[in-house]
């Protein structure tokens, strides 16, 4: 180094990670990370779901502490053990779930986290947090109650809560995730307003339109492993794609040739929007074949849970769609939209979710194997007693047949290990022989071989000519199980490849390319606006202040 | 005119018993503990208080007035912290279930006070400490002497006034200080609250402790004031320590509503007794029953406007009855 023994004023770095090592259990979130932060630079962090992104930078930001690996601050090795330790030493983290308290106003809330040793005063709190929504042009009424905030507001009081407290590196966790495109050119502003002002930002994303527009360098990370860093300008969608999802990995998985391929859903002009009015599935089209298995992949949050649940009769269709699915034993159409999911379940339509959590949807975790199994049964028969013969015998086969290792039938399903527990939602699924069997995140968690189990139910299905719908998030399982592979990105279909002929990096490309790009919606201000003011909550906002 | 002063002076001791019980209840709700028990710890300040000053009175050569006042005051409200601690290590530290906890500790209480109470008794049906009695119910002298005015205003006893003072120094606390701020933040979103750094296990085992020891001294006005200064095994306290409960829930969680809440539920109770003197009229036994029920009626009218209305900040700390656990964020 020339500069050894030299006292440089301003570090080069803000923030330098060296071989960071977190582990989770078995589980390696971040492996050997070396990478560095600039002063004043606004760097993306760009992976795949589970790539490590968040894990890596809840280190920095003291939620988390690394197993090995240094951190250096500004040139100084750091011990950040807490949220506190970071912010004493600049570092502010933007979470992707806001932790403010909805009955407080902003400045209550900005308040909250101040120094016990300032004096407390609200008013002042106020002043000085609005000299830093004047300083970077914020948007913000530090008098409303976070309650009635929209989601943009209540992000922009998060980056006013941490610039407040002198924040000089901001990292943000998906930042535009739950924002409307109007939104999220707004946000982008105030990045770049923060740098002007000398601050140092770091975006997690897994939006290469975003990474281009708004970023200095990029850094991508790949299954927990630094990849590399390469300037904006040196990098093209192409290159981040390869960078972010790598080489192709030959997986053993059979893929048995369809045959009697037989038509069993039409998805036709489907759209949904969510509570906040936003649109998450865009007119989405598409059919399921019995016999084959339709692949869906995209980034988690693209629209999968919402489009299996439409389908299975979950969520509010917009109007217009159409979903036909053609039962097995008969030439009769059916609507599927406008029915009550058990009309749909009972029809042959079958959907086993595995969430993050596994157990939040499908079973109950106090309950054994076969009162979870009579979930499903428990309205068969007639007699007002329950039949609890059935159920027993369906779960002590499910025991044998996918090998579930638990102490008995009756132990609550949740002191089962995670892939003992997907393997009893899944076997349950196909136990009552469906006709569309949906699968999402099958092998969330799963250790390898568990997940060849579920693989080869799968196939096993599909032989049988049920149409299976898997929504992944393993580019190779998608590649190696699937005999066709459509592409969800922003709620809209990107593109229905064939599982043989398509490549990863077709998959990865058609995954993060946004159809509508940040420029080239420039003209449609109006109409984002407009989606923007009729959202409830701002409504809600409005009659606040009325009351007041 | 002269059974309405009747009525509002009797309300007005009545509401203050309520007032104390609804006041602590409410600091410890503010922390996101929904304690049931408040009956249960009225039942025990009450009882160590006259206790205190019972045996005090009984041994002491010359009982001094001012020693007897701070010695029931003291034990009454140190009695009803240790209330507030064991359903605060049960709830907050063993995460038990707080309303399971809550009402184990109602029964606890007036057991406790119950059983200990027949020591005193010695066989008798009631028993008596005059002196307290005499402190605690001392009016202001002057002032209560002039006529209807001073009868409604200044007829009563010294925590018949502290508890408007110390409603006014809650409402104040929770709206104006750093600590009533953050004691907010954990009761509404503890998450949050830790993540801003506040020890959320501190400030619930204090806004626990504190509130039943401001409960209890509902259960040491009863009994030394408006019972006259008289322990016998009676229920009483524990109607009035669920009144108190529907109090909180009836004043939106505010200490100012509180006061004249309580106030209005004190002239509701009693009015079976006054309105048929007031209006010349006579009712059936049956009716007065009916009658005492009106306060509960109340709130839960007032709780059906309240959520109908939607209005986010009458409604109860967010995380009301919620065990907080770090991990599950």
């Amino acid at each position: 180094m020339v500069n050894e023994g030299v006292k440089i004023m301003v570090h080069p770095h803000s923030v330098e990670l060296k071989h960071i090592t977190k582990t989770f259990g078995s589980v390696v979130a971040n492996d050997d990370v070396s990478m560095n932060i600039r002063e004043g630079e606004i760097l993306s962090l760009l992976g795949e779901n589970g790539s490590g992104k968040t894990s890596l930078m809840n280190m920095i930001a003291g939620i988390y502490y690394p197993d090995a690996g240094e951190i250096k601050v500004h040139g100084k090795v750091a011990e950040i053990r807490s949220p506190k330790d970071a912010f004493d030493l600049g570092i502010g983290m933007i979470h992707q779930h806001f932790k403010l308290v909805d009955v407080f106003t902003a400045t209550e809330n900005i308040a909250l986290g101040l120094n016990e040793s300032e004096k407390f005063d609200l008013k002042e709190v106020r002043k000085k947090a609005e000299e830093i929504c004047k300083t970077y042009e914020f948007d913000l009424d530090l008098d409303q109650k976070v309650y009635s905030m929209s989601v943009s507001q209540k992000q922009t009081l998060e980056i006013v809560k941490v610039l407040y407290r002198g924040a000089s590196l901001l990292i943000l966790d998906e930042p535009t995730a739950v924002l409307t495109l109007q939104e999220i050119k707004k946000l982008f502003n105030v990045i770049r307003a923060m740098k002007k002002n000398g601050k140092s930002v770091v975006i997690i994303t897994h939006k290469l339109n975003e990474v281009m527009e708004i970023s200095d360098r990029v850094a991508v990370l790949r299954k927990g492993k630094y990849i590399g860093t390469i300037h904006t300008y040196e990098a093209s969608e192409s290159l981040l794609t390869e960078m972010m999802v790598g080489q192709k990995v030959e997986l053993n998985i059979d893929r048995p040739t369809p045959k009697n391929i037989v038509k069993r859903l039409e998805i036709k002009h489907l759209n949904v929007k969510n509570i906040y009015g936003l649109e998450v599935l865009k007119d989405i089209n598409f059919d399921a074949y019995g016999g084959e298995i339709l692949g869906i992949a995209g980034v988690s949050g693209n629209g999968q849970k919402e489009l299996l649940e439409a389908i299975a009769g979950l969520q509010v269709t917009e109007p217009g769609a159409s979903i036909t699915y053609y039962p097995q034993n008969s030439d009769d159409k059916m609507e599927i939209i406008g029915k009550t999911p058990k009309a749909i379940r009972n029809a042959g339509v079958h959907l086993s979710f595995v969430p993050e959590d596994r157990l939040g949807m499908g079973l109950v975790g106090s309950m054994g194997m076969s009162d979870n199994m009579m979930l499903k049964s428990y309205e068969n028969g007639h007699s007002i007693f329950l039949d609890r013969k059935a159920p027993k015998e369906l779960a002590n086969e499910i025991k044998d047949e996918l090998g579930v290792v638990t102490p008995g039938l009756q132990t609550p399903v949740s002191r089962l290990s995670g892939g003992n527990v997907q393997k009893v939602l899944v076997g349950r699924e196909i136990a009552l022989s469906p006709t569309v069997l949906m699968t999402a995140y099958a092998v969330r968690g799963l250790d390898i071989n568990t997940s060849y189990t579920i693989y080869h139910l799968l196939n096993e299905q599909k032989e049988k000519g049920v149409a299976v719908i898997y929504v992944g998030e393993d580019l190779d399982v998608l590649l190696a199980l699937c005999d066709r592979i459509m592409v969800l990105c922003g709620g809209q279909v990107n593109g229905i490849l064939d599982g043989r002929t398509a490549t990863k990096e077709e998959v990865g490309r058609l995954m993060t390319s946004h159809v509508t790009n940040l420029e080239e919606t420039a003209g449609e201000d109006d109409v984002d606006s407009e989606i923007y003011q009729t959202e409830p909550s701002k409504a809600a906002a409005e009659e606040v202040k009325a009351n007041e | 005119m002269q059974a309405i002063i009747a009525w509002i002076m009797r309300a007005v001791p009545f509401g203050t018993i309520i007032m104390y019980g609804a006041m602590g209840e409410t600091v410890t709700e503010k922390s996101g503990n929904l304690n049931l028990g408040v009956p249960g710890i009225m039942y025990l300040g009450g009882f160590a208080g006259f206790a205190s000053a019972f045996i005090y009175e009984n041994n002491a050569k010359n009982p001094n007035g001012f020693v007897c006042l701070i010695l029931s005051l003291v034990c009454c409200i140190l009695a009803s912290m240790l209330g507030g601690l064991i359903y605060g290590f049960l709830t907050i530290s063993l995460r038990a279930n707080q309303n399971v906890t809550g009402l184990a500790l109602t029964t606890f209480g007036m057991g406790v006070a119950n059983f200990f109470g027949l020591f005193l008794l010695q066989g008798k049906s009631y028993t008596a400490a005059p002196l307290a009695n005499s402190i605690y119910s001392a009016k202001i002298p002057g002032l209560s002497g002039l006529g209807a005015f001073g009868n409604i205003f200044f007829s009563y006893g010294f925590l018949a006034y502290l508890a408007i003072v110390v409603a006014v120094i809650l409402h104040r606390f929770f709206n104006k200080t750093r600590t009533g701020l953050k004691l907010r933040a954990v009761g509404e979103n503890p998450a949050t609250a830790d993540a801003s750094g506040v020890n959320v296990t501190k400030y619930k085992y204090l806004a626990t402790c504190v509130g039943a020891g401001i409960s209890g001294i509902g259960g040491l006005y009863y009994v030394l004031d408006y019972n006259n200064g008289i322990w016998a095994t009676t229920g009483q306290i524990e109607a009035l320590g669920w009144l108190a409960l529907a109090l909180v829930i009836f004043a939106t969680w505010k200490p100012l509503n509180i006061i004249w809440g309580a106030y209005l539920f004190g002239v509701l109770y009693w009015l079976y007794q006054y309105l048929p003197s007031v209006l010349g009229i006579t009712t059936a036994v049956y009716v007065s029953d009916l009658i005492s029920m009106l306060p509960y009626g109340v709130t839960s009218i007032v709780r059906i406007i309240t959520r109908m209305k939607k209005k986010r900040e009458n409604q109860p700390p967010a995380s009301l009855g919620l065990a907080y656990f770090r991990e599950e964020r």
